[in-house]
């Protein structure tokens, strides 16, 4: 087939070097019986190029894409324009067929934009020190309430509820394997009293926000009284377009930022691959989790960049290790800091306020229609209707009119009358107006 | 003869081949290039209108301060990262022998098909009737993957190998605490295996205990079983294993855990060999997880991102976590709730948001269809007959620790034929990179002095690999020949010498910064 360029003379040439009769003869150690015949395995016969995708493509149109619908999905992941130079760069073979740059002699390609994504990444979030990025955004969460564990020796988290309740799963899978989880309740729209919740016990509150249903919270007071018994504050973003125009978790007194980097530069993907942003303050750099780049020099003095502090890590520290981490999101990293790149402090800016703007305007405009009702005051580009009806029917029944009108709350194990809906850049008048007319026709 | 004609990165190469001093620092197609910061200068590489909001609506949370992000134009950004790629190695220009990561070719129609609208730019959460497609192709991989494996179940959602070897080991913890079993804490993990095995044993909350290897590279069955008890939760075994030999009492051991109430844990980082050949199913096997990264060629990225679904076997398979697919009369739906899970399913969490990496999952269904289950199996064939090819064709000049026995689909070498030369496994590999060539996997495994892991995979030619081996036999030659001017401070040609990792380690600079606050925090 066309991958293979060993033909049937080179198998025999290489055979009759290596003194075997045939293929089988290496596989000699196969216990009796465990080798199995072609017609074991109910699969079909190697297909060309084209065969391949006409399958692929035909599966591929069953789905409604977002850009194909007015959409308004969101609650994790979030429909963003990705400029074209980003997908065209990302797949120049020297950055899509690498190795981890464990050879940095031959890897400062994939070391300098980690290095650069890392500074980046500090930046936006206000803090110290970021990594060279997690899976995504959840399991970033979960790997900061496992450092938040290491740092603070203690066990117990808090989850607000406002944290998106598949992080907060994730969390509890992982981290209560080391101590209590507790989840507080929470009212769509409103903050609930998570100072309250916190004891000598607790090592690390978690708060999301813009929280799950898109409403702003303000951490600073959460943080303050975290650190007067002795825990850390994580803060989880899950659209970190917000941080173009909201105060950063770092100047919020923050000890650790977990969040989702799927809105710079990568897309939906029905969910991954995405990339986990993960910073912290200097004072806990060692018990990070994942790879970190830094600076040095090389034997003639040139700058130049290694993996480093990998005495964390699994490959030398086994069991012993910060974390069993090994694959972070190389590539979707690189989509991050060259979207990050071309974007800017004043691309940033106005991509940030756009998409506030879209939101506002989408809010007020549904708003009017009769029952539909606003349950979060203050928001960024996602916001909570309360509908008339069952969020989860209407969203089933505005499908089959191919308008996606976001996620129900439901879908999330939250009230049925809850609809979380997002509005970005990508969002036209015409969109709104479909959305507009779909509601009102549903709810009548 | 050419000692290599396959090409190499596109610039690594002529820095310093006694050439001159230039006057802009670059030689020929080598550039230098500095950090975006360093570019910066105010510009912006995206046109968006200038929009005014109030902050009425923000909650009084409006960012104060700048953030400090450097902006260029597009074109200054598409020369900055052209210019890096630059600088790396890649699989697209030359062979990359590292063992135990499968470093095969990447097709670009798998590429192509992960960017079609209705995968790349499909919401995790839009309606089930808009996503029928994507359930349909997850729900297709995963018959590939039960069908290869020989399981009755897989898990999807883990999003790498060690991400899958958690989900593994928290089902059989699960499992264990379903049958009153929950005392069971000690995971039995050879001295041989990759560093994520204990990581994770540790992670999900187990002691590691660990078994010798033999003389000949195998685990030592008998010592495995010596250690078996009613404390012992699993083993984790690689198979074939990180030696490159695939563990003859595989099913000895896995009955004899069995036998003592344990679960056999498979690292399936070298399926590669085996894939289409042997089911790890009847092998023994309770779970596996699947590199798809490595042998379902979907791209290393540079590191990532990966995908590591778990196979289970029948009595794993309940404790499978969040989301499940299910198919009905109305077509294919995720469970995403426990509430709404079957009565016979017992999901132990969920092992992050939305339902895995589907981007991966459609690279690799793209693989699969492409190659077939006849493709499949000439792919790891092949990959063991290259391995061997290599291991035949140097065994004389190089030491392989294990005798004559063939490999799978990686030859390991020690270094004992540089004893004496004064030329370490390092120098040796760093060598490599001057003749064009990545590095192999080196001090991997443990357990053999200096090791040296290659593995071809079955994308190289007769002539590729023809290649290899001559500069590796000619550079064995030359360091037992005591001529190691080759090896002194290598790598001489590539964009680096050798970086100061101690220096870097000591004093860590993990981000950029204005060269005044620079200067004051040194």
């Amino acid at each position: 087939m066309r991958y293979h360029p060993l033909t049937a003379e080179d198998h025999r040439a290489m055979l009759a070097k290596i003194g075997t009769p045939d293929i089988d003869a290496l596989f000699r150690d196969v216990p009796q019986g465990a080798l199995a015949p072609l017609s074991a395995f109910d699969l079909p016969d190697t297909q060309g190029e084209m065969e391949v995708e006409r399958a692929l493509s035909r599966m591929a149109a069953k789905n409604i894409a977002s850009g194909s619908a007015p959409s308004f999905c969101g609650a994790g992941a979030y429909k963003h324009h990705v400029p074209a130079s980003v997908d065209h760069l990302i797949q120049r073979s020297e950055f899509l067929t690498s190795y981890t740059p464990y050879q940095p002699e031959i890897a400062q390609g994939t070391l300098q934009y980690l290095f650069e994504f890392q500074t980046q990444v500090a930046l936006l979030t206000g803090m110290e020190v970021a990594n060279a990025s997690l899976y995504d955004g959840s399991t970033a969460t979960a790997e900061a309430v496992l450092m938040a564990q290491r740092v603070t020796k203690r066990g117990k988290a808090i989850l607000s509820g406002g944290l998106h309740p598949h992080y907060a799963e994730t969390v509890e899978t992982v981290a209560a394997l080391f101590g209590e989880m507790k989840r507080a309740p929470v009212t769509a729209g409103s903050a609930e009293d998570l100072i309250a919740l916190i004891d000598e016990d607790t090592a690390c509150v978690v708060v999301q926000s813009p929280d799950v249903y898109g409403l702003i919270r303000n951490l600073r007071p959460i943080a303050d009284a975290a650190h007067a018994k002795g825990a850390l504050l994580i803060a989880v973003v899950t659209e970190i377009v917000s941080l173009g125009l909201l105060e950063p978790p770092g100047a919020q007194e923050a000890d650790i930022v977990a969040a989702e980097g799927q809105s710079i530069g990568n897309g939906l993907n029905f969910g991954g691959p995405y990339v986990g942003l993960f910073a912290t303050r200097e004072k806990f750099l060692r018990q990070m989790p994942g790879r970190l780049t830094g600076e040095t020099v090389d034997a003639e003095g040139r700058r130049g960049f290694v993996l480093t502090l990998s005495t964390r890590e699994q490959h030398i520290r086994r069991e012993k290790a910060t974390s069993n981490i090994c694959t972070n999101s190389g590539l979707c990293t690189l989509a991050f800091t060259i979207h990050m790149t071309l974007l800017g402090e004043e691309g940033l800016s106005r991509l940030a306020r756009l998409n506030h703007a879209k939101a506002v305007a989408l809010a007020d405009r549904l708003t009017k229609l009769k029952d539909v009702e606003l349950v979060t005051p203050a928001f960024f580009n996602e916001f909570t209707l309360r509908l008339p009806k069952p969020a989860a029917a209407v969203v089933d029944a505005l499908a089959l009119k191919d308008i996606l009108a976001g996620v129900p709350a439901s879908r999330l194990g939250g009230a049925e009358d809850l609809l979380i809906v997002a509005a970005t850049e990508t969002t036209t008048d015409d969109d709104m107006a479909a959305l507009e007319a779909g509601l009102a026709e549903v709810l009548s | 003869m050419s000692l290599n004609n396959q090409g190499r990165p596109t610039s690594a190469g002529y820095a310093g081949t006694g050439a001159i001093a230039t006057i802009s620092g670059d030689r020929g197609l080598d550039h230098e290039e500095p950090l975006i910061f360093e570019l910066a200068h105010g510009a912006v590489g995206v046109d968006f209108p200038d929009v005014k909001v109030s902050d009425e609506r923000l909650g009084g949370m409006r960012r104060k301060g700048v953030i400090g992000l450097p902006g260029i134009s597009e074109p200054e950004a598409v020369r900055h990262y052209v210019r890096l790629s630059r600088m790396n190695y890649a699989i697209d220009a030359g062979l990359y022998p590292l063992g135990s990561c499968t470093m095969k070719h990447n097709p670009r129609l798998n590429e192509k098909m992960a960017r079609l609208p209705g995968f790349g730019d499909l919401h995790p959460l839009a309606p089930t009737a808009a996503t029928q497609g994507a359930l349909a192709l997850i729900s297709e991989l995963m018959k590939w993957l039960t069908t290869l494996t020989g399981m009755p179940a897989v898990a999807m959602s883990p999003k790498a190998g060690a991400h899958g070897e958690l989900c593994g080991l928290l089902a059989i913890r699960a499992a264990l605490q379903a049958r009153g079993d929950g005392h069971r804490t000690r995971i039995l993990v050879p001295e041989s295996a990759h560093g994520t095995n204990p990581a994770t044993a540790a992670f999900a909350g187990f002691t590691v205990d660990e078994v010798p290897a033999m003389p000949d590279g195998h685990v030592d069955a008998d010592a495995l079983e010596a250690k078996l008890g009613p404390d012992v939760a699993a083993i984790m075994l690689t198979n074939p294993n990180t030696c490159g030999l695939f563990e003859p009492r595989v099913k000895e051991m896995a009955d004899a855990v069995h036998k003592a109430g344990g679960y056999f844990y498979c690292d399936g980082a070298n399926f590669n060999a085996i894939a289409g050949k042997v089911r790890p199913g009847d092998l023994g096997i309770d779970a596996m997880h699947i590199n798809l990264h490595k042998t379902f060629s979907t791209p290393h990225g540079g590191g990532g991102p990966g995908a590591g679904p778990v196979v289970l076997s029948e009595r794993l398979a309940p404790f499978a976590p969040l989301p499940l697919l299910v198919a009905d009369a109305n077509g294919f739906r995720l469970v995403e709730h426990r509430e709404e899970a079957p009565a016979s399913a017992k999901p132990f969490g969920r092992m992050c948001a939305f339902h895995g990496q589907m981007g991966m999952f459609v690279r690799a269904l793209s693989y699969m269809l492409s190659h077939g289950r006849d493709g499949v199996r000439q792919s790891s064939e092949d990959a063991v007959l290259s391995a061997n090819y290599i291991l035949a064709s140097l065994k004389d000049v190089m030491s392989a620790p294990f005798g004559d026995g063939p490999c799978m689909h990686e030859a390991l070498f020690d270094d004992s034929f540089l004893e004496g030369s004064g030329v370490t496994t390092l120098d040796f590999a760093k060598a490599m990179i001057d003749e064009g060539y990545h590095p192999m996997t080196m001090y991997f495994p443990l357990v053999v002095h200096g090791a040296m892991l290659i593995e071809p995979t079955e994308s190289e030619s007769r002539e590729s690999l023809d290649c290899f081996i001559h500069v590796l036999r000619e550079l064995a030659l030359e360091a037992k020949a005591g001529k190691t001017e080759r090896f002194d401070g290598a790598p001489r040609l590539a964009p680096r010498r050798r970086l100061d990792e101690t220096l870097a380690a000591r004093k860590p600079v993990l981000r950029w910064k204005p060269p005044p606050l620079r200067e004051a925090a040194e």
